[in-house]
């Protein structure tokens, strides 16, 4: 599934605008989401699950190829924590 | 975004609405329909099994777990976990980049990332 496929979901079951106009607000959706998760904050879908920003502190690594140590720097992660909702919609 | 009860730091699906409703100018009952339409359509296309890919954002996939004996961890007793289907969640480029140098710009500007030892990870 693409966001094609979304925004022509939108436009078939909520319906009341044009294909264009669906494209635009599902546009609008995921733009919202992502700025919001800029912005350092986590976003909670009921029933589907939270997208959380997490700090990283610095840590060693290695490269894998070559075995040498590398420094990983401090960074800010995106991550999601699908809801006990879902997760059980996806095992029935 | 006024919720009543609202956690700092934290947006839920009423606030997405909300916004989406305001920036769109729609009336915010036509606004939840089409957020709950954009998450339902992800959670069928998951119960099937599908790959999501929205871009700019990110991936969902599907992975499978075989069964295995877990343990409770408070008494130690064996107990069976059946297989099971977990959603997987990578972040796409674009927005992996972009959570990332906000949070480098901001520590630079008021010089206050959380401690090192709350940073859990």
């Amino acid at each position: 599934m693409t966001k094609a496929d979304i925004i022509e979901n939108v436009y078939e079951k909520v319906g009341g605008f044009s294909k264009k106009e669906a494209a635009e607000i599902v546009e609008t959706v995921f733009d919202t989401i992502k700025e919001t998760l800029e912005r350092g904050e986590k976003i909670k879908i009921s029933g589907f699950g939270n997208f959380v920003v997490r700090d990283k502190n610095a840590r060693v690594g290695r490269n894998p190829q070559t075995g040498e140590e590398i420094t990983i720097s401090a960074r800010r992660v995106l991550t999601f924590k699908p809801s006990q909702v879902l997760k059980n919609a996806l095992n029935t | 975004m006024q919720g009543t009860r609202k956690e700092e730091g934290s947006v839920t699906k009423s606030d997405l609405i909300e916004t989406v409703a305001a920036k769109l100018h729609l009336p915010k009952g036509k606004a939840e329909l089409i957020v709950n339409c954009v998450f339902d359509s992800m959670e069928e296309s998951l119960k099937k099994g599908e790959r999501i890919e929205i871009r700019g954002f990110g991936s969902f996939e599907i992975r499978h777990y075989k069964a295995y004996e877990g343990r409770n961890p408070r008494t130690g007793d064996p107990v069976g976990v059946h297989p099971k289907r977990l959603p997987f969640f990578k972040v796409g480029k674009e927005l992996k980049e972009r959570v990332n140098e906000a949070a480098q710009k901001k520590d630079t500007k008021d010089q206050a990332p959380p401690t090192p030892m709350s940073a859990s990870g």
